[in-house]
């Protein structure tokens, strides 16, 4: 288990010697298990991440003239690590069959943030894609010597350098480089291939981890095992309270468990959790182990929620201030003025958050499912009180996350039962965990009001609105140690997204106020989820503005046309049109008194920097009030698509999530504790409820990538409320939309 | 003592609920109960998966799926919520969609449970091949359609899928949806499932041939 190899460097040239292959499983009395791929090292003094400034950090060349690409994103299930491989094979000009990725790891992986954001291929490509330059040039140059011929007269075709007049003096990176560091800086200065010789980027180049992850070979971190582990479970009350009162143990009675003689409770503060090496014996323990909980109603309750942030102390910041939009409404045609609400909603990945942690008196390796490895490091390194560079985090794949789910929870509570215990230990959240104990997309109230001129122009626009911020405590540190919950209210994604409130459209009069709610005291932990608040912001704008068009008489789709003069709005907007086939009228001018009625819908927003268009095709049920949506289109322009394959995967998915966002899922709890804690309480859609989908990618090989992983998300979700306008005359104005809203809405108007 | 066998669960389930000693789970066709929170003793147990006797030590109120998961070492089957509500764990148990995360390995006898791992070897005993594929059409399909994401939940969409086609080979989108409704995919990739489903579908006269 120990290594007289220590540190990054090292580690990195151990790496290199199995030339990047990765050790995935081994043969136990016939049994396969995933393992991690290398040994656990000891770390010594030295740097704590791999330098960024250091061309080896990004990439290595292999003797086999192949590559191995140092990712510093992870895979989600969103292709990204097949795409920044595209990115990386076409500067090096190799092809797909000759590079490969480097598991993350915080032993040898750049640390590039968080895979959140929509930033692998935003963020990421261009610093892979500077990198593999760079690492070409460096190899040419080595060429250059090597054939004796100057830099511009080599070609390279596959990793073969050849001399253009003379292509029989050949020769291979590998043979120039073949496992050996580059050691030169990585300076970013290399020239970039233009994008009119692409040949690899644009390409619908397959993805790398479908074959084993249909097959069952892919190891997922809820396969990993380690020698010697224990299965460990935590102990909570089901379902979380206020994000400040955490939970207090007023009694734990150990011999509830005495039948589980090889069950380990253990306990710090208030964090219990139970070990075992059976792990049917560990969830049955960590089940049946009687603990009391102080009962603390801290909470408003759903019913509540709303009602308290308005009555809030809030801190406001107007975001954005231009024109005069108090004298804009007065001066306007027609004015709407609605307030809007929206729920706390869950990550709830398919499979719950697993890690696994083996802590030493001086180190510790944890391997979990990580958007963040370097921040889940150091958050790790703060609750073992350990040095930083002491903690190694490695990657695996665990189920989509879409954003901060329970892994740092999980990957610190197994750290804690690890150094408590002495020993590995597994730890799998149980479903109420996952469900109950996350950090949940906050709920969001807003107050709009916009006006429109006689001529169909929006002239005035104001968003108030109110959210809490993001925990910066997970739970498992809160209980163990005692830290104070605190939250982060500022910055982009926790408050109002300038760019996705309006500002697509051409208003000369506009107001955004944010008000920051505390959320620490009677709110449930919240954190990013997947386009963070975006679907709130755009169920409340995109409502106003199809309001707006309604009253001045205009098609909805015409009137964003006629209210907005940037080309890549119009681009998603005119895609999407053309692709529903869309032909103008009025919203709810084909009002039936039928007892199912169909409506279309159309929406537009973004994230953080593309650009997204939906239009949603519904039937509402008026007798049940169930609303099923038929067929959805979305159109998304995310610049240069490195794979337009990958982003169609990723508007199909959004455009299914948003649905399921949009008409089913809200977190309940009452004035103790969150009550959603399985998929009934929880319902997502279903397959007898998926929409028909039509994803159409705007390729814009003159733009840069953005982000594809979020952007269309939103805008399919309002684009399904404008269909239920459009089908019934009636607005709902507080989501999910359910069948008890539906018929409360459907009454009020009737 | 094993608990009675555990009926397929084929059917939405509606609501869970411990007695002292029982775990319960309501479905639409009817309730039955999933484990003793009392200990069985270890026991040694024979059960048969992927075509393959196995020796276990386990109490055979032991959910199957942690027989497969720890003991086997099999990643096909995988935890998703332990109450038979997602599919995440599902397995063929004498080629009926089981949910192995309520099935008592104990109830389990000398049934034939095959796992991810052993679907395309069943289909090839199915179907009479001479030769085992390296993949079921299901699985080649998932690959052809680029259906996934994540892909956490595929383990029990495959097996679902191909229970269904075993069953009816030409399904309609219809009978599709209905099949595969208690399978839960949270990153949104139905639609996909269903043109992978109907792929495969389209290859299974070839194969009957």
């Amino acid at each position: 288990m120990t290594s007289s190899l220590t540190g990054a460097a090292f580690a990195r040239r151990d790496f290199l010697k199995g030339g990047g292959a990765l050790i995935i499983g081994f043969s136990l009395c016939g049994a396969v298990f995933g393992q991690e791929g290398v040994d656990f090292v000891a770390f010594a003094a030295g740097p704590d991440q791999p330098d960024l400034k250091q061309l080896d950090t990004w990439l290595a060349i292999h003797a086999n003239n192949t590559a191995t690409i140092f990712l510093g994103y992870v895979e989600l299930g969103q292709g990204s690590s097949t795409a920044l491989l595209q990115i990386a094979a076409e500067e090096l000009d190799l092809n797909m069959n000759q590079v490969k990725s480097a598991r993350l790891d915080t032993n040898w992986s750049p640390n590039q943030g968080a895979t959140a954001a929509s930033a692998a291929i935003a963020r990421g490509g261009p610093r892979i894609r500077a990198a593999a330059a760079e690492a070409r040039r460096a190899l040419l140059t080595l060429a250059s010597k090597r054939l004796n011929a100057p830099v511009d007269r080599l070609a390279v075709f596959n990793g073969m350098v050849s001399v253009v007049d003379n292509p029989t003096r050949t020769v291979a990176y590998g043979a120039l480089l073949g496992d050996k560091p580059f050691h030169v800086p990585f300076t970013g200065t290399a020239p970039l291939k233009p994008v009119s010789a692409y040949k690899v980027v644009g390409t619908r180049v397959p993805r790398n981890d479908i074959p084993d992850k249909v097959s069952g070979k892919h190891v997922y971190i809820q396969h990993v095992r380690m020698a010697g582990m224990l299965h460990g479970r935590v102990v909570r009350p089901r379902g979380q309270s206020a994000y400040a009162a955490g939970a207090k143990v007023l009694n734990v009675d150990e011999s509830s468990v005495r039948n589980f003689p090889n069950a380990r409770i253990v306990r710090r503060r208030d964090f219990i959790g139970v070990v075992a090496p059976n792990e049917w014996d560990a969830i049955r323990a960590a089940e049946q182990l009687k603990v009391t909980w102080e009962v603390m109603p801290a909470l408003p309750g759903n019913a509540g929620v709303y009602d308290q942030m308005r009555a809030a102390k809030t801190t406001d910041v107007i975001l954005k201030e231009s024109g005069d939009v108090e004298a804009a409404l007065n001066g306007s045609a027609h004015v709407v003025s609605q307030t809007y609400r929206g729920p706390y909603q869950a990550h709830a990945p398919f499979g719950p958050a697993c890690a696994l942690a083996r802590v030493s008196a001086d180190s510790a390796l944890v391997m979990c499912s990580t958007q963040n490895a370097y921040d889940t490091r150091g958050k790790l390194a703060a609750v073992l009180g350990m040095p930083v560079g002491k903690v190694r985090v490695q990657y695996y794949e665990g189920s989509g996350t879409f954003g901060r789910s329970c892994y740092d929870d999980a990957a610190q509570a197994a750290a804690i039962l690890s150094q408590e215990v002495g020993k590995p230990v597994r730890i799998q959240f149980m479903r109420w965990d996952e469900l109950g104990w996350d950090n949940y997309g906050p709920a969001h109230l807003a107050d709009v009001r916009a006006g429109v001129d006689a001529n169909g122009a929006v002239v005035a626009y104001e968003y108030r609105g109110w959210q809490h911020g993001w925990s910066t405590t997970e739970s498992s540190q809160q209980l163990a140690l005692g830290t104070p919950a605190g939250d982060s209210g500022d910055g982009t994604a926790r408050q109002l997204n300038k760019l996705n409130l309006g500002s697509m459209y051409d208003i000369p009069n506009v107001r955004l106020v944010n008000h920051q709610l505390p959320g620490v005291s009677g709110y449930l932990k919240g954190a990013n989820l997947r386009s963070p608040l975006d679907i709130s912001f755009s169920f409340a704008s995109e409502q106003t503005i199809d309001e707006l068009a309604y009253l001045a008489g205009f098609d909805p789709y015409l009137f964003r046309q006629s209210n907005t003069t940037d080309s890549r709005w119009l681009g998603v907007l005119n895609a999407v049109a053309q692709a529903a086939g869309w032909t103008p009228r009025r919203a709810a001018s084909n009002l039936s008194d039928a007892n199912v009625v169909t409506g279309r819908g159309i929406a537009v927003g973004t994230h953080l920097s593309s650009y997204a268009a939906a239009i949603a095709e519904i039937e509402v049920d008026k007798h049940t009030g169930r609303i099923v949506a038929k067929r959805m289109y979305g159109a998304l322009d995310a610049g240069l698509a490195v794979n337009a394959a990958f982003i169609e995967n990723q508007i199909s998915g959004m455009l299914v999530q948003a649905t399921s966002r949009m008409l089913k899922e809200e977190v309940t709890f009452n004035n103790t504790n969150v009550t959603s804690l399985d998929w009934n309480s929880y319902p997502i859609l279903r397959f007898e409820e998926y929409p028909e989908v039509t994803p159409i990618v705007v390729q814009r090989m003159d733009q840069k990538s953005s982000g594809a992983g979020e952007e269309a998300l939103c805008s399919a979700a309002a684009a399904i409320a404008n269909a239920f306008f459009d089908a019934t005359g009636v607005r709902l104005r507080e989501y999910p939309m359910t069948p008890k809203r539906v018929l409360a809405a459907l009454g009020q108007a009737g | 003592m094993a608990e009675p066998a555990i009926r397929p669960v084929e059917t939405r389930v509606l609501g869970i609920f411990f007695s002292s000693d029982r775990q319960f789970i309501v479905g639409s066709k009817g309730t039955w109960a999933i484990a003793r929170r009392k200990q069985d003793s270890m026991a040694q147990l024979s059960i048969r998966v992927n075509e393959r006797m196995w020796k276990i030590i386990a109490t055979p109120d032991t959910p199957l799926l942690y027989v497969l998961s720890n003991e086997l070492g099999l990643q096909g089957p995988r935890f998703g919520c332990g109450l038979a509500q997602c599919g995440s764990c599902s397995v063929l148990v004498e080629g009926i969609e089981t949910r192995s995360c309520v099935t008592l390995v104990g109830s389990i006898g000398s049934k034939s449970v095959t796992t991810l791992e052993g679907l395309s070897s069943w289909f090839a005993r199915q179907k009479g091949l001479s030769k085992v594929p390296a993949l079921h059409p299901v699985q080649q399909a998932m690959i052809d359609e680029q259906a996934l994401q994540c892909g956490y939940c595929y383990n029990g969409m495959i097996i679902k899928a191909a229970e269904l086609l075993s069953k009816v080979s030409q399904p309609s989108e219809a009978q599709i949806r209905s099949a595969m409704n208690g399978h839960l995919c949270r990153c949104g990739t139905y639609p996909r499932i269903t043109k992978a489903i109907q792929r495969a579908s389209r290859m299974m006269p070839e194969v009957n041939k």
